[in-house]
C-alpha cells in the first residue's frame, strides 16, 4: 500500500489521511520517491522541493493530528514554475529569472499554504509560458509519460506530466490560449481554465494580462473541482478578479446530465483533424446522448480568426509584460558600458527564441501607425467571438469540441516551423479570447496509445456545469490507461 | 526687430504629485524623506506576478483638481501602458491615462497681473493620473537607483496653447499651485519633485491664424526656470525667423546652470510609447454621486474667494490676487478681519507688506513668521482705537516676530501707546509755546508753514506717544488763541 500512495486521487488521499491510514509524510514521501525514479526520464520538474514538502507533510500531519485539517491538508501538489513562492526560485523556464527567490508568495500560493497543501516542486513550461510542447524551457524539454519520444504538450506540460507520472497527486498550471488543457489532453488527466476572473492571477508571472487564468490540473474531474474550490475566488490584490461566491464545485458533481444541451460547433470537425481524435470525440458524444443529454448542432463562425486575434493581443500585452526583465533589480544581467548595452545584453541571453519572436511581435503591431490595424482589430475580433459564444450559449448549456487535432506530437517536429506550433492551440484559444471556462477531460486513446482530450466550454461562471458533464463522463469509466513509463 | 512684431503660443503640461498617504497602486507611503528604497515593495518594484490596485484617495484628489478647474468628470476612464526603457521604470512602462482621462476640459482663470488688468482663461485639455518613476543617482563610479518616489500618485494637467507670454505662464503655474494648495490635494512642494512641467513653444507673426512650428522643453522643476526657458525659447525663435530660417519641431532639456535651452539627442526622446489599455486594472467608474459627494466638500476657490474679497470688502483686484496666491495667507487675512476691524483695505495692506515680509526675510512657513492672525488683527485694531500709531503697529509687529508674545503685552512692554490724555497734550504744547517764543510770534504774523514744527516739537516732547490727531487739534486752539 505504502509505496503505492502516490498514484492515489485526492479525495482518496483525502480520505486515508483523515483515517489515519497512512501519513501525509509517508503520501509526500511516495511521491518524492516517485520523482526521483521516474523524473530523469521525463524531466517534469526544474525544482523538487523534497526539504520545504517534508517540513508541509510535517506540519500537515500534526494538523491532522490535532483535528484541524483544512481542506488540502497533507496533498502534494506539482507547482507551474510561474508561479511566485515565497523563499523558493521561481524561474518561469527563463534564463532571465533563473536564480529569482520573490520574496512573495502568489495569492493561490498562499491559499494552497493555508489548505494545508504540500509543494513537492516546480514544474517545468515553456518559456514565459510560451509554447504549446514544453520544449521551449531554459530547464530542458519535459517528455510525455505515455511515450517519451512524444511532447507533453504546452505550456504547463511539467504539471500536466507531473500529474500524469503520479509525481504528485495535483498540480497548478496557467492558460493563456489553451497551455492547461492541451497538456491535460496529451498527457490524459483532468484540467480547468476557470473563467477569467474566476481566480487571482497575482504573483502569476504574465504573459497575456487580459487572457492568464490559473487552474488546476488532477487525476478525475471531482480531484479538479476541489482544488479549485480553493483556488479561486476574490483577492483584493486582483483588480480584475470577481467578487462572486465560490459554489462547492464537488457538490456539483451529482452524475446527472439528463436534459443538458450539448451543443457542438461545426466550425470545430473540420479537415486537418485526426481521424481518430474525431472517432473518439464522436464517441464521448453518443456516449453523453445514453446519459440523457441532447446534441445541439451550433455556430461559432468567427472561430477562424481566433489564432490571427490571439498572436496579436497575447503578443502585444506581452511586450509590456515582459520589459520588466531589464536587469537593473533583479534577475540575469549582463554587465555593459551603458544603460542601453545592458538591456540589449541581459535581453538577448536572457529570452529565448520564441520569447524573443513574440516581444517582437507585440512590440510591432503596438506601434505607431499599427495599433489600428493589428491590436484594435485583434480586439474587435475578440468581440466578436465573445459573440457567438453568447448566442451559441442561448441554446446550450455546454459546448463540446476536441481540445486539440491531434495527439501529442514528435519533440522537435514542429520546433522549425512556429506556425504548425500555434495551430496545436486552434480549439483552445477562443474559449481563452472570450474569457469562458474550458475543462480538458481525456476520452480515448489513439492506436499508438496517446491519449485524447475532449473540451467542455461553459458559459461565463458556469464552472459546475462543465464540471458536472465531465464527471459524468469519467464516471461510465471509459478511459483508464496508465502512463507507459509507469 | 523688436518682439512685438511676435507673439508667442505656450502651452504647458505640469505634472504634481497627490497628496496620498500611500502610492498609486500599492500600499507603500508615498511620503519623502525615507532612506533610499525603504518605502518599496514587490509592486512598486514590477517585480514578476505582481498587480496594480487603484488608490481611491489618489482618484478623489484628481476629481477634485478636476472640479476645481471647471473640468467634465469622465464617468468612465480608463488606464494605459506607456512603454520605454528607463533603469528608474520598474516595469518598463508607467501605468498612466491615454485615450480617456479622467478629466476632459475646463479652464484656469487667471487673477488680474496688475491694477485695471483683465483676467484671463487659460483653457485645459485635460487632466489625467498616473504613476511617478524612481530617481536616478549617479555617482563617480556608479548609477543607482531609489525607488520610492516609484509609483507616488501624480496628476497631468494640460493646458491648451492658451498662453501668451512667459509672465503669463509663472502666472498660470501660481494660479494652478494655488488651487491646488486650496483643495488640498498637493503640497506645492517643488523641491521634491511635486511639481515638473513640459514647455510647448512656438512663435508666429501677430495677427497670424496658423501656428508656427513648436518646441517642446521638458522636466523644468521650478517657476522660475519655466519663465526663462520660455523667455530663452521665444528669443531664440524669432531670431531663427528673422534670419529667413526654420524652427526644428524638437525637443528641448533646460540648462539651469547656462540658462539656454538645448536640443535632446535624438536617442533620448525618439519613443514610441506604444500606449494600450492597461489590461490588469478595469475601466476607472465614477458614479455621479460620488462627484456630488466631492463637489459638496469643495472649500472656496482662489477665484471665488477674490470675487468675494472684492464684492464684500472693498479691496482691490490686485490686492485680492495678492491674498489668494496662497490658501494660508488669505486664510491669515480673513482671520484678522475677524477681531472686528473695520478698515479691511489696511488689514489687506498688513498682510501683503507686514506679513509677507516677515516670510519673505524669514524664507519660512507663514505659521512660523508671523505671529498668530488674531494677534496681528488685535493689532490693528489698537490701532482703529487711536490706541497706537500705525508705525508704533509695525515696531511692535517687528517684535511679536521674534517674541511671539501677544499684541497687547508687546505695546506695553515696549511703550507704543499713545497718549490721547488732553491734559499731558496741553501741558506739552504750553512748555512748547514757551520755549518758542519768536517762532510763535512768526506763525501769528502768517507763516502758516511753522504749524509743522511745532507739531514734531510736541511729538518729540512727548517721545513720539502723542496722539497726533489730537496733538493737532490743541495745539491748533493754542497757537490760533
Amino acid at each position: 500500500m505504502t509505496s503505492e500512495l502516490n498514484r492515489m486521487t485526492i479525495a482518496e488521499a483525502r480520505d486515508g489521511l483523515a483515517r489515519r491510514e497512512f501519513s501525509a509524510l509517508e503520501l509526500t514521501r511516495a511521491c518524492l520517491e516517485q520523482i526521483k525514479l521516474v523524473d530523469p526520464k521525463i524531466n517534469a520538474f526544474i525544482t523538487v522541493c523534497a526539504r520545504e514538502a517534508l517540513a508541509q507533510a510535517a506540519a500537515a500531519d500534526r494538523r491532522l493530528a490535532a483535528g484541524d485539517a483544512p481542506a488540502l491538508c497533507g496533498i502534494p501538489l506539482a507547482i507551474k514554475d510561474i508561479y511566485a513562492t515565497r523563499g523558493v526560485r521561481t524561474t518561469c523556464a527563463s534564463k532571465m529569472l533563473e536564480n529569482f527567490v520573490p520574496p512573495f508568495d502568489a495569492t493561490v500560493i498562499a491559499r494552497l499554504r493555508e489548505a494545508g497543501a504540500v509543494f513537492i516542486g516546480k514544474a517545468n513550461m515553456d518559456e514565459f509560458a510560451m509554447g504549446s510542447s514544453t520544449e521551449n524551457s531554459a530547464f530542458g524539454v519535459t517528455r510525455n509519460p505515455h511515450n517519451v519520444e512524444r511532447v507533453p504538450g504546452g505550456s504547463s506540460g511539467g504539471s500536466a506530466a507531473a500529474v500524469a507520472a503520479d509525481e504528485c497527486l495535483g498540480a497548478l498550471g496557467t492558460d493563456t490560449g489553451g497551455s492547461i488543457r492541451l497538456p491535460a489532453a496529451f498527457c490524459g488527466v483532468a484540467g480547468i481554465k476557470p473563467t477569467y476572473s474566476r481566480v487571482s492571477r497575482y504573483g502569476v508571472i504574465a504573459y497575456a494580462s487580459s487572457l492568464d487564468q490559473v487552474g488546476p490540473f488532477a487525476k478525475t474531474v471531482r480531484d479538479a473541482a476541489i482544488l479549485l474550490r480553493t483556488l479561486a475566488g476574490h483577492d483584493p490584490r486582483d483588480s480584475t478578479c470577481s467578487a462572486r461566491p465560490v459554489p462547492d464545485y464537488e457538490a456539483a458533481l451529482t452524475g446527472d446530465v439528463r436534459g443538458m444541451r450539448i451543443g457542438v460547433p461545426k466550425e470545430y470537425f473540420v479537415a486537418g483533424m485526426e481521424p481518430q481524435v474525431e472517432t473518439a470525440i464522436r464517441a464521448a458524444l453518443a456516449s453523453y446522448e445514453r446519459l440523457g443529454a441532447k446534441l445541439v448542432d451550433i455556430s461559432l463562425p468567427h472561430t477562424e480568426y481566433a489564432i490571427a486575434a490571439y498572436y496579436i493581443v497575447a503578443t502585444a500585452e506581452a511586450s509590456a509584460n515582459l520589459a520588466r526583465y531589464d536587469g537593473i533589480r533583479y534577475g540575469l544581467r549582463v554587465d555593459a558600458d551603458n544603460t542601453g548595452d545592458l538591456y540589449n545584453r541581459t535581453r538577448a541571453a536572457g529570452f529565448g527564441t520564441e520569447v524573443k519572436r513574440r516581444i517582437m511581435l507585440g512590440t510591432f503591431v503596438l506601434s505607431a501607425g499599427y495599433y489600428d490595424a493589428y491590436y484594435l482589430k485583434g480586439q474587435k475580433v475578440r468581440t466578436l467571438i465573445r459573440g457567438d459564444f453568447d448566442r451559441a450559449f442561448a441554446r446550450c448549456d455546454v459546448i463540446a469540441t476536441p481540445v486539440a487535432p491531434t495527439t501529442a506530437f514528435k519533440i522537435g517536429e514542429k520546433m522549425a516551423d512556429p506556425l504548425q506550433m500555434y495551430l496545436s492551440d486552434i480549439f483552445t484559444i477562443s474559449v481563452n479570447l472570450a474569457g469562458l471556462p474550458g475543462l480538458s477531460i481525456p476520452c480515448g486513446f489513439d492506436r499508438d496509445g496517446l491519449p485524447i482530450g475532449l473540451q467542455l466550454i461553459g458559459a461565463p461562471f458556469a464552472e459546475e456545469t462543465i464540471l458536472r458533464a465531465g464527471d459524468a463522463f469519467e464516471r461510465t469509466g471509459a478511459v483508464k490507461r496508465r502512463a507507459a513509463i509507469l | 526687430m523688436s518682439d512685438s512684431a511676435y507673439e508667442a503660443i505656450i502651452g504647458l503640461e505640469v505634472h504634481t504629485h497627490l497628496m496620498t498617504r500611500s502610492k498609486l497602486f500599492c500600499g507603500c507611503s508615498a511620503g519623502f524623506g525615507a532612506g533610499p528604497n525603504e518605502n518599496v515593495c514587490p509592486v512598486c518594484m514590477g517585480m514578476p506576478g505582481v498587480l496594480p490596485v487603484l488608490n481611491r484617495h489618489a482618484v478623489e484628489l484628481a476629481i477634485r483638481a478636476g472640479l476645481a478647474a471647471h473640468c467634465e468628470i469622465a464617468p468612465e476612464s480608463i488606464f494605459a501602458r506607456k512603454s520605454y526603457f528607463y533603469p528608474d521604470l520598474p516595469k518598463g512602462y508607467q501605468i498612466s491615462q491615454y485615450e480617456l482621462p479622467l478629466c476632459k476640459g475646463g479652464y484656469i482663470e487667471l487673477p488680474a497681473h496688475s491694477e485695471g488688468a483683465e483676467p484671463r482663461r487659460i483653457r485645459l485639455t485635460r487632466i489625467h493620473m498616473e504613476e511617478d518613476a524612481g530617481k536616478n543617482i549617479h555617482e563617480s563610479d556608479a548609477s543607482l537607483v531609489d525607488f520610492n518616489r516609484s509609483g507616488v500618485p501624480l496628476v497631468e494637467i494640460v493646458s491648451e496653447p492658451d498662453i501668451r507670454s512667459a509672465d503669463e505662464a509663472g502666472a498660470y503655474l501660481r494660479e494652478l499651485r494655488s488651487i491646488l494648495r486650496y483643495i488640498e490635494a498637493t503640497d506645492g512642494k517643488m523641491e521634491e519633485g511635486g511639481l515638473r512641467c513640459d514647455v510647448n513653444v512656438s512663435v508666429r507673426k501677430r495677427g497670424a491664424s496658423e501656428f508656427g512650428v513648436k518646441t517642446e522643453i521638458k522636466n523644468l522643476n521650478s517657476f522660475r526656470f519655466v519663465e526663462k526657458a520660455i523667455e530663452h525659447e521665444v528669443a531664440r525663435q524669432i531670431e531663427i525667423l528673422e534670419s529667413g530660417g526654420r524652427v526644428a519641431q524638437e525637443t528641448h532639456l533646460w540648462d539651469p546652470v547656462r540658462e539656454v535651452t538645448r536640443p535632446m539627442r535624438s536617442k533620448e526622446f525618439a519613443n514610441d510609447y506604444r500606449y494600450f489599455p492597461e489590461p490588469d486594472l478595469p475601466p476607472l467608474r465614477v458614479s455621479p454621486d460620488m462627484v456630488e459627494a466631492i463637489k459638496a466638500s469643495m472649500p472656496e476657490l482662489p477665484a471665488d474667494q477674490r470675487a468675494r474679497f472684492v464684492r464684500d470688502l472693498g479691496l482691490t483686484a490686485y490686492e485680492a490676487a495678492v491674498l489668494t496666491q496662497d490658501r494660508d495667507l488669505a486664510a491669515y487675512f480673513e482671520t484678522m478681519l475677524a477681531t472686528g476691524l473695520k478698515n479691511h483695505r489696511t488689514a489687506a495692506n498688513w498682510v501683503m507688506t507686514e506679513v509677507l515680509r516677515a516670510v519673505n526675510e524669514t524664507a519660512r512657513p507663514l505659521a512660523d513668521a508671523a505671529p498668530l492672525a488674531i494677534e496681528s488683527g488685535q493689532l490693528l485694531k489698537l490701532v482703529e482705537t487711536g490706541a497706537i500709531s500705525l508705525n508704533a503697529a509695525k515696531t511692535a509687529f517687528a517684535a511679536m516676530c521674534k517674541s511671539g508674545k501677544g499684541a497687547g503685552a508687546t505695546v506695553a512692554e515696549l511703550g507704543l501707546a499713545q497718549v490721547s490724555d488732553e491734559g499731558a497734550i496741553a501741558a506739552a504744547c504750553d512748555k512748547v509755546i514757551a520755549a518758542e517764543a519768536a517762532k510763535v510770534a512768526e506763525y501769528r504774523g502768517g507763516r502758516d508753514k511753522l504749524f509743522g514744527f511745532f507739531v514734531g516739537q510736541v511729538m518729540k516732547a512727548m517721545g513720539g506717544k502723542g496722539n497726533p490727531k489730537v496733538v493737532n487739534e490743541i495745539l491748533k486752539r493754542k497757537l490760533n488763541a
